[in-house]
């Protein structure tokens, strides 16, 4: 069950009209390494992990979703005004045709969110391997996103995000480290 | 501009390349990948810095700008320092 507080966890300000960049923020939207895999990836494999670590994934696959609803902001903010014109222009003609101005799961090249983006492997080691590489992943697309903008608004948000994915990996790899140690064993003697 | 969070090296340059070349290239080593495990009683930000900055613990803090910032992207020119 989850408690739902009706703000953004950072605040989400948009102050160049570039629908273009909305585009390219879908990528982190619906795309492999995009926060709705990383949320689903996480709070599904939670139910197969020690239950040591099953805490760890409830708490970043919830925060996942809160950083899926900054960049559905991003995007909503930068799409709402466009006309079909604007859209066409920016290369979301296509999506236009098939969503109008709704915001749909797909990536910055319109292929559709799919659930082989994920894994739950079963092994601990192998799922929370995978979900460190996810998190390096999406730093990495949020680097390239910064790149891709000069709205220095755009680009605060962006980098908060891009933080956050550098202390979830961190809490991933001490989560392994958590599962490599010895100390409980003795219960089973 | 030194960044210990960026790594630089030089790529080879083919004598028949058909653009001008980026002579210095860069890559990003944030601070997760030298903490094995987070040590207990680290320094910590003001709360209102840690909420701003996305981390409540310096040591885990990254700045990144973006590259177009950056000499060794966006200038072809410039006399890149490694």
């Amino acid at each position: 069950m989850w408690v739902y507080e009706k703000k953004l966890q950072y605040p989400v300000r948009v102050s160049k009209c570039d629908p273009l960049m909305a585009k390219f923020l879908m990528e982190q939207y619906g795309g492999a390494d995009g926060e709705l895999a990383a949320a689903l990836r996480y709070l599904n494999q939670r139910y197969s992990i020690p239950d040591k670590v099953i805490g760890l994934l409830t708490d970043i696959g919830t925060e996942e979703f809160a950083h899926l609803e900054m960049i559905a902001t991003m995007i909503y903010k930068l799409t709402k005004d466009a006309t079909p014109d604007q859209l066409r222009a920016a290369g979301l003609g296509d999506h236009y045709a098939a969503h109008d101005n709704a915001l749909f799961y797909q990536n910055a090249s319109g292929v559709p969110w799919t659930a082989s983006y994920i894994q739950a492997k079963g092994d601990p080691i192998a799922d929370l391997y995978e979900d460190i590489a996810a998190e390096e992943k999406a730093r990495a697309t949020y680097q390239w996103l910064i790149d891709l903008t000069d709205d220095v608004d755009l680009q605060d948000s962006l980098k908060f995000l891009r933080e956050r994915e550098i202390v979830h990996s961190l809490r991933f790899r001490e989560a392994v480290e958590i599962l490599k140690e010895k100390r409980d064993e003795k219960i089973y003697y | 501009m030194k960044d210990d969070q960026v790594r630089y090296y030089a790529p080879y340059i083919g004598p028949f390349d058909p653009c001008p070349p980026i002579r210095i290239k860069s890559y990003n080593v944030p601070p997760q990948l030298f903490i094995p495990f987070q040590p207990p009683n680290l320094q910590q930000f003001q709360p209102a810095d840690a909420l701003r900055l996305g981390t409540l613990w310096p040591a885990l803090y990254s700045p990144y700008s973006s590259k177009q910032s950056r000499i060794e992207e966006g200038d072809n020119d410039a006399e890149a320092t490694g």
